[in-house]
């Protein structure tokens, strides 16, 4: 009840501190709209699974923040920025809606991003991979909450350096994301003292890897990257399985991997690759409870963007009711105050830029041997705690950092 | 056996239907102009934008498909060649007005048809489609390695800018009535050469190309002219899509995109001058219905369906079964 | 160790033979569409769709029934194939005689529906499939190492690229076939079935596609959207080798594949558009395609 009670006095006090004008909750709602791939490429790893992760925390909260109900309204984004941005506009100017929450395709992120800037709205970012988001697309509308491609370089790339992988070959998919994680595992792979010896690029979407496996069992590397995702990934994968890449003392690094890819393949052909990951559903007891019920919900285990969204959904909520107010900074602003410590984050934190920062894990997949059932596929083998996974401020071209 | 006399009646006849024909579409139009002009107080203008913009694309691609029986499967390629151009010069050079990029745009799609014209015009049939598809294929790759376009992460935040410097396009309302006239400008420019002799001579190239070349026309250099049309209306529309989106992505360069605008034109009737409008109404319509609905996950099935219905039992496309249905009954 | 260009001539070797291999593939699928629209005259844009189909049909059938690859490679085939002629029964004899646009739209339309569907129950990250026992391990060539299930892939496809030719371009089935298509009345006056003909040979052709998906599902994840990506590239391999032409596909299909191959040791960036490129030089000096007849 003590909690409650300072609860309710912080969120009036902070309802006062901000003053009159943005006080109250527009329209007495909280409209949450859901900007998602429901049908194509990414539909697995956010999809229609990501909205009942979202109608989750809202159930949970109680379906009602400060007496104002909480709405939620979808649209599947088609991998299309022209046809996001037109709902997204829809949203903001004749809907009013609070927050957009999903978001994938970096194409689409960050056209929505901009949307959100001049309209004043708030973006949670939770499925995109790319670490320009709050890099040099940063701004001071948007967060973006559950990985990025720079501590996914760095928890692998470092790791596999460390163990006396020196030379590496990268085979990278021929777009921002690739060239981006490609640029970000040169140079952790120089920093630790090894040597990018080649790379290529392939178009994407790519179904054989054969020809690029050959390519990378010739260069003589000892580790071989992939700096791809989602079927190209697998595909490689599974390839290399088949030419023995690592029968010939190769290693081989994926550098991003949902755990729905990991399932697709199985751990016959992915044991022993080594991942970067936000989240891990068996990671820890809290972890573990909030997946079953979740699989109760959708017959699967969640992705760590799935709790990502559940997450930074509660995080949302929460700070709404403290501030009494659904007014884009206010919100961000408490957002920000506040650390974050739940089934999805450890020691997360939001920083200026926009980036959450929390501790990162890397895993691996488990042998045949080791997996008790289709979901039990990662062992959590080191943590790398948030400040050291994600791109430190300092190096930031950020415009919202660069003044400090 | 002769009866002079009946064949004026069927002559006079004949011209009392077009001129009713007439009389009637001409009331049509007034009447969609007007919905047009008020529209934006109902429906929300970034959408209408967006239906304009694609059914100017779907008019600009029916001219050739419709008009002159040629099938492009590359047209992805105009629409993006102007949206890249336009955005690029309205993102760096803050000096231009927004009417001058797009003009710029619209010319760099037109070159690019012209290239695709010399290489493919020659080509009959599916292999006339597979050529145009190919070459776009080509523009598609270099927009993927050009830097300036952003790759896969497309090009952002485009300036809407004023509008000969001084109308401010970031209202709503302004754009939309921009946008509107340059449909309208594309619109009547379709339709003037479709009635003209030069469009005359396309339909004749349509019906029956040998018996064209019989008669005398060069049939080659009116395809060249109509493909170069309509690649520059496609640019155009492209160059306006990127100004109210404020961006351009690789979508727009993608065989789907290609694809899209057949659908569009069947679906709403090829070789009517309103069909596409209606097509592209149609499909931006229900893609956005399906995708924001609890139906969101069912777009490519119920779009499928659609194709299916459509070529098994509409096959003249919305406006063609109208047109059908208004003759038989009211003729 | 000898280069070309900066590659060791081994790596080119292996390159070749990855790139018959791949070639394989396409000859497979472009044959399929190549005897569709050489004797139907339809531009069957459901094909992708019919090779993904093979392919989760093996998959399906095993996790459901247990049913292996080896008679996978028999029934899955045939399943899709009489979905192919329910298919033409049902849909496509409606737009017989129509324009080609017309067929494309209504296979364009029908890959959509089963795509989607198929989306909307198993998901877009990929069905597992273990490759059989017996492929496990390969050939330890000078230059490579071959896997003996790529050994096996390439055996099986040019074993049916062949059986298929000859079998349209030698025998009486194949002669009946093509004059049914050419003259339907005449052969309709010999006592022949033409319009089950008809949707045979579509069956027939959409039951090469799903042959080379059933191979496909040990290597390639196998997703509903597997085959979207590949249409318009075996297109091209068709309009190649000249539209209509079955030796043309076959023949362009491994051209292309080795083609592609190369393109993906010097400048991988490009090796999806390099066919496109092909195809605007080929016909260019050759209107018909390669091996087509001039229209």
């Amino acid at each position: 009840m003590t909690i409650m009670k300072k609860l309710l006095t912080t969120a009036i006090a902070s309802a006062m501190m901000v003053g009159s004008a943005q006080a109250d909750i527009s329209d007495d709602t909280v409209k949450i709209g859901y900007l998602a791939d429901m049908s194509g490429t990414y539909r697995d790893l956010a999809g229609p699974n990501g909205l009942k992760a979202l109608e989750m925390a809202i159930a949970d909260f109680g379906g009602k923040v400060n007496g104002a109900k909480i709405e939620v309204v979808s649209a599947d984004d088609r991998n299309n920025p022209d046809s996001s941005s037109s709902t997204v506009r829809r949203w903001l100017e004749n809907e009013n809606v609070d927050l957009v929450a999903g978001m994938v395709a970096s194409s689409v992120t960050i056209a929505v991003t901009k949307l959100l800037e001049e309209n004043d709205g708030l973006g949670i970012v939770s499925g995109s991979a790319a670490s320009s988001i709050t890099n040099e697309h940063c701004t001071p509308n948007h967060i973006h909450y559950v990985y990025d491609t720079y501590p996914l370089a760095n928890g692998t790339a470092k790791a596999v350096v460390q163990e006396g992988g020196k030379e590496w070959f990268i085979l990278t998919a021929d777009y921002a994301f690739g060239h981006a994680l490609e640029g970000d595992v040169t140079r952790v792979v120089e920093e630790n003292g090894g040597k990018v010896i080649k790379t290529a690029r392939h178009p994407f979407p790519t179904s054989d890897f054969s020809s690029y496996i050959l390519q990378a069992q010739s260069s003589g590397a000892d580790v071989v990257a992939l700096a791809n995702a989602g079927s190209d990934t697998t595909n490689a994968i599974t390839t290399a399985g088949e030419f023995g890449l690592t029968q010939s003392g190769q290693t081989l690094a994926a550098l991003l991997l949902f755990l729905t890819d990991v399932h697709a393949l199985g751990v016959n052909s992915a044991q022993g690759i080594q991942l970067t990951t936000g989240w891990y559903w068996n990671m820890n007891e809290e972890a573990r409870k909030w997946a079953d019920r979740f699989m109760d919900e959708t017959g699967v285990r969640p992705t760590m963007v799935h709790a990502g969204i559940y997450s930074s959904t509660m995080q949302y909520l929460n700070a709404v009711k403290a501030t009494g107010s659904d007014d884009t900074q206010t919100v961000r602003k408490q957002m920000m105050d506040t650390p974050i410590n739940d089934m999805f984050a450890t020691n997360g934190r939001i920083r200026e830029d926009g980036r959450m920062v929390h501790d990162m894990y890397l895993a691996e997949v488990k042998t045949p041997e080791e997996s008790e059932n289709e979901w039990d596929l990662y062992k959590i083998v080191r943590t790398i705690p948030g400040d050291e996974a994600y791109r430190p401020l300092s190096e930031s071209k950020c415009s919202l950092v660069s003044k400090n | 056996m002769d009866h002079p006399v009946n064949q004026t009646d069927i002559q006079q006849a004949m011209l009392d239907q077009q001129k009713s024909d007439q009389r009637r579409k001409h009331i049509l139009n007034l009447v969609l102009l007007a919905l047009l002009l008020i529209a934006p107080a109902v429906i929300y203008p970034v959408f209408l934008m967006k239906i304009l913009c694609f059914a100017l694309f779907a008019v600009a691609f029916n001219l050739l498909l419709g008009f002159t029986g040629l099938l492009s499967f590359g047209h992805a390629a105009f629409l993006a060649t102007g949206s890249y151009t336009t955005g690029y010069l309205l993102s760096n050079y803050s000096g231009l007005t927004t009417e001058m990029g797009i003009i710029v745009g619209t010319a760099a799609a037109t070159v690019l048809g012209v290239l695709f014209a010399l290489v493919a015009i020659r080509r009959q049939g599916i292999y006339f489609a597979m050529i145009t598809l190919a070459l776009a294929q080509l523009v598609y790759f270099m927009f993927v390695q050009a830097p300036f376009t952003g790759g896969e992460d497309g090009m952002h935040g485009v300036p809407r800018g004023h509008l000969f410097g001084f109308i401010d396009l970031e209202n709503n309302l302004a754009m939309y009535y921009f946008v509107l006239a340059v449909f309208l400008g594309g619109y009547l420019l379709v339709q003037r050469v479709v009635g003209s002799p030069f469009g005359q001579v396309l339909k004749a190239i349509k019906q029956n190309e040998p018996r064209a070349v019989s008669l005398g026309y060069n049939v080659n250099q009116y395809k060249v002219l109509a493909f170069v049309m309509s690649a520059g209306l496609a640019g155009l529309a492209g160059s306006v899509k990127t100004v109210v989106f404020q961006l351009a992505s690789l979508n727009d360069a993608h065989w789907h995109m290609s694809g899209e605008v057949i659908l569009m034109t069947l679906l709403g009737g090829t070789g009517t001058l309103l069909g596409p409008v209606v097509g592209a109404t149609f499909v931006v319509n229900l893609e956005y219905q399906l995708s924001q609905g609890p139906l969101g996950d069912w777009v490519d099935p119920i779009l499928g369906a659609i194709f299916v219905l459509t070529v098994i039992a509409f096959r003249s496309g919305i406006v063609g079964e109208i047109q059908k249905f208004v003759r038989k009954n009211m003729g | 160790m000898s280069m070309i260009l900066g590659v060791p001539v081994a790596v080119l070797f292996g390159q070749l033979l990855l790139g018959i291999i791949n070639g394989a593939f396409y000859a497979l699928l472009s044959l399929g569409l190549a005897v569709i629209f050489g004797l139907l005259k339809i531009i069957n844009f459901a094909h992708g769709a019919m090779y993904m189909l093979g392919a989760m049909v093996t998959v399906i059938m095993f996790d459901a029934m247990g049913i292996n690859y080896w008679v996978a490679l028999v029934l899955a085939p045939l399943v899709v194939g009489c979905f192919g002629v329910l298919l033409e029964y049902f849909l496509l004899r409606r737009i017989a005689g129509q324009d080609h646009i017309y067929s494309l739209l209504l296979t364009f339309g029908v890959a959509l529906m089963i795509q989607g569907i198929l989306t909307n129950i198993f998901g877009v990250s990929g069905l597992r499939y273990s490759m059989p026992e017996i492929f496990q391990g390969g050939f330890k060539l000078d230059f490579m190492f071959l896997p003996y299930y790529r050994a096996w892939v390439i055996f099986m496809a040019l074993l049916v690229c062949f059986g298929t030719w000859f079998m349209i371009e030698k025998t009486k089935l194949g002669s009946y076939l093509r004059a049914g298509t050419e003259d339907a009345q005449l052969m309709q006056g010999f006592g022949i079935n033409v319009p089950l003909l008809i949707s045979l040979t579509y069956g027939f052709g959409v039951m090469i596609a799903a042959f080379a998906g059933v191979l496909a599902a040990p290597i390639y994840s196998v997703t509903p959207v597997m085959g979207s990506n590949l249409l318009i590239v075996v297109f091209a391999v068709v309009v190649i080798g000249g539209m209509g032409s079955i030796a043309g596909a076959i023949i362009t299909g491994l051209l292309m594949g080795v083609i592609e191959g190369f393109t993906k040791v010097f400048y991988p960036e490009f090796s999806s558009a390099v066919i496109f490129l092909v195809m605007v030089v080929v016909l260019l000096i050759r209107p018909s395609g390669l091996f087509g007849k001039e229209a």
